[in-house]
């Protein structure tokens, strides 16, 4: 009788004694966690987040390195400066316009190349493999390359004509360049994405009578919705960042400057620091922006989302 | 409707799209090459294909000081930067693959903001700082942004390896009598390595392949890394640029990276995939 009313007791002491040691399991692991994370964590706000605080302080001064004896806090003057400026609209209006076009077409040539890399029957290995190589080249070099091959008397492409020396041949050409870089990099990433889909869904489509156009849009495309706006977004973000193409191909000649060009003028050849950060603060609202707006109208996932998967 | 039929049709159908394929791939860089290859006789033909191969430009470039410096730069700034980014990503990707604790989900979302971040916001800033502080136009001037911006890459990408990993094969290890060591270094540790390298692929490349950074935050050829450097080559005028050494130096840091993607491929195509779209 007395070891049936004692049992509980044990027994909750026992659980207790669990409890209490699965709690400094879990203290110990929560530490551990954090003290792994620090280093990574620290490094990263100390070059990103520390640098942009001093972006937005630096553009509300005068801090031109060829006068320095005239810094002085200007408020909103560097704004003002730089959201009346035609240059900066000019370099606005054309970074907007290279970055749809190019993530458009990346879209739809990185699906192709997606479905080509899934479905082929011959050479998959080969082509998989050869998809890569644009990935593996410098920006750099592959702008240099279509430089060349749009330059004239030297070029392959060019001819008598020198496109590069017009601003909307130009501009095709740094999407070109844009484009040629970076489909096989969208074409993996959704080519993760129909690797997914399940087989017997198209096959039963198939049966139902389905065309191959039918079931690309009815079941495919609504499956891979998310490796879609990932990979657009990511795209996005990164076509509005473009530098080395314009650099190397034109040097931002005949209006053909993005706002990373414009900014760069600013700072490194114009030595003025607090246009370049006002530049720079715009930059980065409006791929916050772009961002906001991504993951609100579409619903592509939110940072963090795919932990919970 | 793959596992259909093979006809003979639908094969030659699939071969054309491939050729295509290879031909998209490939053009530009087999342009760049027979540029290299061309001498000054022949460079202003406009042919696709180098019709008299002559290997000057590449003698060129290298007796030229600062192309040299510059792959010295280039090399040793990227492997630094991976060395290190890949130390600190795989203890943060183990920690977020693994355990559970207090602000994983903001570090997983901080690093996708900062894979996103307009890069020339931060160059105004860091030409400042980095002048004031004095690392401006040195290795280590670029070495941190490399390592801040590879670090989101390496975390997504080694946290997808190592979820993937089954864990529980180390507490096996442990109960048959391994030490923690032990059982990491037999068992975990085979299994992490590939992950570990080709993340350390992924942020090579990446490193390599940056340009803002290493035009915007040197000024000499003592940090400028080859891309940046091509960008300055000067030829017999100053407004000339000297085609063949361009499209050599080209070639030379272009050449061993797209082996090394080659070689590993699969491996890359598991990288880029996982990191990006599993998150």
């Amino acid at each position: 009788m007395s070891t049936t009313l004692q049992q509980p007791t044990g027994a909750d002491e026992a659980v207790e004694i669990a409890k209490k040691r699965a709690s400094d399991g879990k203290r110990a692991e929560r530490k551990l966690g954090m003290l792994l994370c620090a280093p990574a964590v620290v490094f990263m706000l100390a070059v990103t987040a520390y640098p942009i605080l001093y972006a937005i302080y630096l553009s509300f001064f005068r801090a031109d390195l060829r006068l320095p004896g005239q810094n002085e806090f200007v408020g909103f003057s560097n704004y003002v400066t730089v959201l009346t400026s035609p240059i900066w609209w000019t370099a606005f209006g054309l970074t907007m316009f290279i970055t749809v076009i190019s993530a458009f077409l990346e879209l739809v040539f990185g699906m192709m190349l997606a479905v080509v890399m899934h479905r082929t029957l011959v050479g998959r290995g080969l082509v998989r493999t050869s998809a890569l190589v644009p990935y593996a080249i410098v920006t750099v070099v592959a702008a240099f390359s279509w430089r060349f091959a749009w330059t004239q008397d030297i070029g392959w492409l060019a001819g008598d004509a020198a496109p590069l020396t017009d601003r909307w041949s130009s501009i095709w050409i740094i999407i070109l360049a844009e484009v040629w870089k970076t489909v096989p990099f969208m074409a993996l990433l959704l080519m993760a994405g129909l690797a997914l889909v399940p087989e017997d869904l198209l096959k039963a489509a198939s049966m139902d009578g389905a065309t191959a156009w039918q079931r690309f849009w009815k079941i495919t495309v609504p499956l891979i919705k998310p490796s879609i706006l990932v990979a657009l977004l990511f795209r996005t973000l990164d076509a509005f960042r473009v530098f080395d193409n314009i650099f190397v191909l034109t040097s931002g000649a005949n209006d053909t400057s993005s706002v990373s060009m414009v900014a760069y003028n600013n700072l490194i050849r114009g030595l003025n620091l607090g246009i370049g950060s006002t530049m720079a603060v715009l930059i980065f609202i409006t791929i916050a922006i772009i961002a906001f707006l991504f993951v609100k109208l579409f619903g592509a996932s939110a940072p963090g989302q795919g932990e919970s998967r | 409707m793959s596992a259909d039929t093979i006809t003979p049709t639908k094969k030659a159908g699939w071969a054309a799209v491939d050729l295509i394929v290879l031909l998209y791939a490939f053009i530009p860089v087999v342009w760049i090459v027979s540029l290299s290859l061309k001498g000054d006789d022949t460079l202003n033909d406009g042919n696709f294909l180098v019709r008299k191969p002559t290997g000057e430009a590449y003698s060129e470039i290298f007796a030229n000081e600062d192309f040299v410096r510059a792959l010295i730069n280039s090399i040793g700034i990227c492997v630094i930067a991976t060395f290190v980014a890949l130390l600190l990503g795989t203890m943060a990707a183990y920690a977020i693959a693994r355990l559970e604790f207090p602000g994983k989900r903001t570090i997983v979302a901080m690093s996708l903001l900062i894979s996103m971040f307009p890069q020339i916001a931060l160059v105004t800033p860091m030409f400042k700082m980095w002048t004031t502080i004095g690392i401006f136009d040195t290795w280590l001037g670029l070495i941190l942004p490399y390592i801040t911006f590879a670090l989101p890459l390496a975390i997504y990408t080694l946290s997808a390896f190592f979820r993937e990993i089954p864990w529980e094969l180390e507490k096996a290890a442990k109960m048959d009598g391994a030490t923690p060591y032990q059982a990491f270094r037999k068992v975990i540790a085979p299994l992490a390595m590939p992950g570990v390298f080709t993340t350390a692929i992924l942020v090579f490349i990446a490193c390599w392949n940056d340009f803002l950074f290493a035009i915007s935050l040197t000024s000499t050829n003592s940090a400028r890394t080859v891309p940046a450097a091509m960008s300055y080559f000067t030829g017999a005028t100053t407004f000339e640029k000297p085609v063949a050494a361009v499209a050599a130096a080209a070639v030379i840091i272009t050449i061993p990276i797209v082996i090394f993607v080659l070689f590993f491929q699969r491996r890359i195509v598991a990288g880029l995939t996982s990191g990006a779209v599993k998150g």
